[in-house]
């Protein structure tokens, strides 16, 4: 516990955009939709981290409720995605998502 | 908190729960004909929208989580008259779909997210309302379930629209690490024209204009909008656009109101951009529904200009012309509507000689397109006109030049369908329809609107001494 009440916010803040920026750069080059989903996952944690971390700076408890609440967003957004995966699935067995191309200019 | 204050103030979020669980409870019990469910739905979704008129409140609960007066009311009043005409318009394609209650359960709930949003006085609640808003809108949009193009758009949906959540929630967590709150009201104290602060705030407005849909970031637009059932499309365009708007406006204006300098420059990008690729991307469709994203997204432009004025006439030339798109759109839309769903076309070259077999239609559509052009005695001319006074506030002529000769482009490609439709000469064109009275019922309050509020000045002055002074 003292070690990570040692860790000054700037890590915190750096590593945060670091593994968001992973994970943006994941969701533009990843060509398979379950390694974009987990790379949108990947972005929503780092901000979970940042907002706890601010949080725990401000000693404000309102950011850790808005965390839990992002958790339970995530989950619903990513079920309803593979949801709509399994549509994509049965079509074209294929979860690549360059084979969603029939909408185009 | 009172009891009574929690019932006048959420009014209009119970009503929509109490339709939600009704639906629910129909579900659950034996089974009925779909045309006694969509009158039934029908009704329901009436008597909301008379219930909205009735006592608006004005205050706030839950410590200013949510927060309501006269003019979230009537924003909400909007939504609901645009839920309403939807709802008539798609009784064709409805009649005959398996899965009616949860269309209605899905969309309902949907409305009831962009409530939340607007009525929010915290990020919190915000971000809840927005996600309520969009996750179920990509289970709708893949709602022709055997169609693959349906799919595909909803996976492009829910990826955009996670993705932009995701950059949203990034600036929130920035500006609450750089202010130390997530309520409004202290965002707005602690703001200042701090380097991450405007970092954040960039991230923040990518977000807002991910569901906008303002270039550069309306990708995501036109395929889904092609491949989605043309009743989601048209609440896509209109109802969920107009209430991320409604947003976006009393966002900029009040919380980020410190930082006018610097959104103003953003804006003015934003704007002009999108006015200029909607229209020009706009001039080349074929599919009348690619055609309508596009020609929403030039819309759009049009209505970042009015807010960058940011004058005291920005929010009710929002708001007004908002309420003129939803009549105006939906019109063209419902045309589209009927046509898909009792013949399958939905290109622009089906549309030719039309006016011979479908002479009411044809003209519904016409009025419709020359409002969403602006041509002067239809509502959309007195819209755009007060939009383009709102965004000269400010003496940046050059934005408004821009967006006026924009006006002008946009006449070309709204107007070529007219002519497609009156004088091109078909030899198959699309047979005269026999369009259902609840759908007829629904064109002609798009073309009651149309009129009125461009005849009427009463609604814009009523808009005006609602609005908050910037």
């Amino acid at each position: 516990m003292e070690i990570i009440k040692g860790v000054p916010l700037t890590s915190y803040i750096l590593l945060c955009s670091m593994l968001f920026s992973i994970g943006v750069l994941g969701v533009l080059y990843r060509r398979n939709a379950l390694v974009i989903f987990m790379c949108i996952e990947l972005m929503l944690n780092s901000v979970n981290l940042l907002l706890v971390a601010f949080s725990r700076y401000y000693s404000d408890s309102n950011a850790q409720v808005f965390v839990f609440f992002i958790m339970a967003v995530a989950a619903a957004e990513v079920s309803v995605g593979l949801a709509i995966l399994m549509m994509i699935y049965r079509n074209t067995k294929t979860t690549d998502i360059d084979a969603l191309n029939k909408l185009k200019f | 908190m009172i009891l009574n204050d929690f019932f006048i103030f959420m009014k209009q979020e119970l009503m929509l729960l109490f339709i939600i669980f009704l639906l629910l409870l129909i579900k659950v019990g034996k089974d009925r004909s779909n045309e006694s469910l969509l009158y039934l739905i029908n009704l329901l979704l009436l008597i909301n929208v008379i219930a909205g008129f009735i006592l608006p409140g004005e205050g706030s609960l839950f410590s200013d989580m949510f927060r309501t007066n006269p003019l979230i009311a009537l924003e909400k009043n909007m939504l609901n008259i645009g839920t309403l005409i939807i709802s008539m318009q798609s009784y064709s394609w409805l009649k005959s779909h398996k899965h009616l209650l949860e269309f209605y359960i899905l969309m309902i709930s949907t409305l009831l997210g962009m409530f939340y949003m607007i009525s929010s006085g915290n990020l919190l609640m915000f971000y809840l309302g927005l996600e309520l808003s969009s996750i179920p809108l990509a289970a709708l949009v893949n709602f022709d379930l055997e169609k693959k193009a349906s799919s595909e758009a909803a996976m492009k949906f829910i990826l955009s629209s996670a993705f932009s959540s995701g950059l949203l929630l990034f600036g929130v967590s920035l500006i609450y690490g750089t202010t130390g709150s997530l309520a409004y009201a202290e965002i707005t104290s602690h703001l200042s024209t701090d380097p991450l602060q405007i970092f954040a705030f960039v991230l923040f407005l990518a977000g807002f204009a991910f569901k906008i849909s303002a270039v550069p970031f309306h990708f995501w637009t036109a395929d889904v909008y092609e491949g989605a059932p043309v009743a989601i499309t048209s609440y896509l365009s209109v109802i969920s656009k107009g209430a991320v708007l409604f947003v976006f406006v009393s966002v900029l204006y009040t919380v980020f109101k410190p930082l006018a300098d610097v959104w103003y420059g953003m804006l003015f990008v934003l704007s002009i951009s999108t006015i200029i690729i909607g229209n020009l991307f706009a001039i080349r469709q074929d599919n009348f529904k690619r055609f309508l994203a596009f020609s929403s997204i030039a819309q759009v432009g049009f209505i970042l200009v009015g807010i960058s004025g940011s004058s005291s006439m920005g929010t009710a030339a929002v708001i007004y012309f908002v309420l003129i798109y939803i009549f105006s759109n939906l019109g063209a839309f419902g045309v589209v509507s009927i046509v898909s769903s009792l013949t399958g076309k939905e290109r622009i070259s089906d549309y030719k000689s039309f006016y011979k077999t479908n002479p009411f239609l044809s003209w519904i559509l016409t009025i419709a397109l020359f409002s969403l052009a602006g041509v002067p005695p239809a509502a959309g001319f007195f819209g755009k006109f007060f939009l383009l006074i709102a965004g000269a506030e400010k003496g940046n002529y050059l934005l408004i030049s821009i967006a006026a000769l924009n006006m002008i482009v946009s006449f070309y490609y709204y107007l070529r369908i007219v002519k497609s439709v009156f004088m091109e000469p078909n030899e198959s064109p699309i047979e005269s329809l026999t369009i259902p009275l609840i759908s007829k019922v629904a064109l002609y309050i798009c073309l009651l609107g149309i009129v009125i509020l461009g005849l009427w000045s009463v609604v814009y002055d009523y808009i005006f001494t609602l609005s908050p002074i910037f």
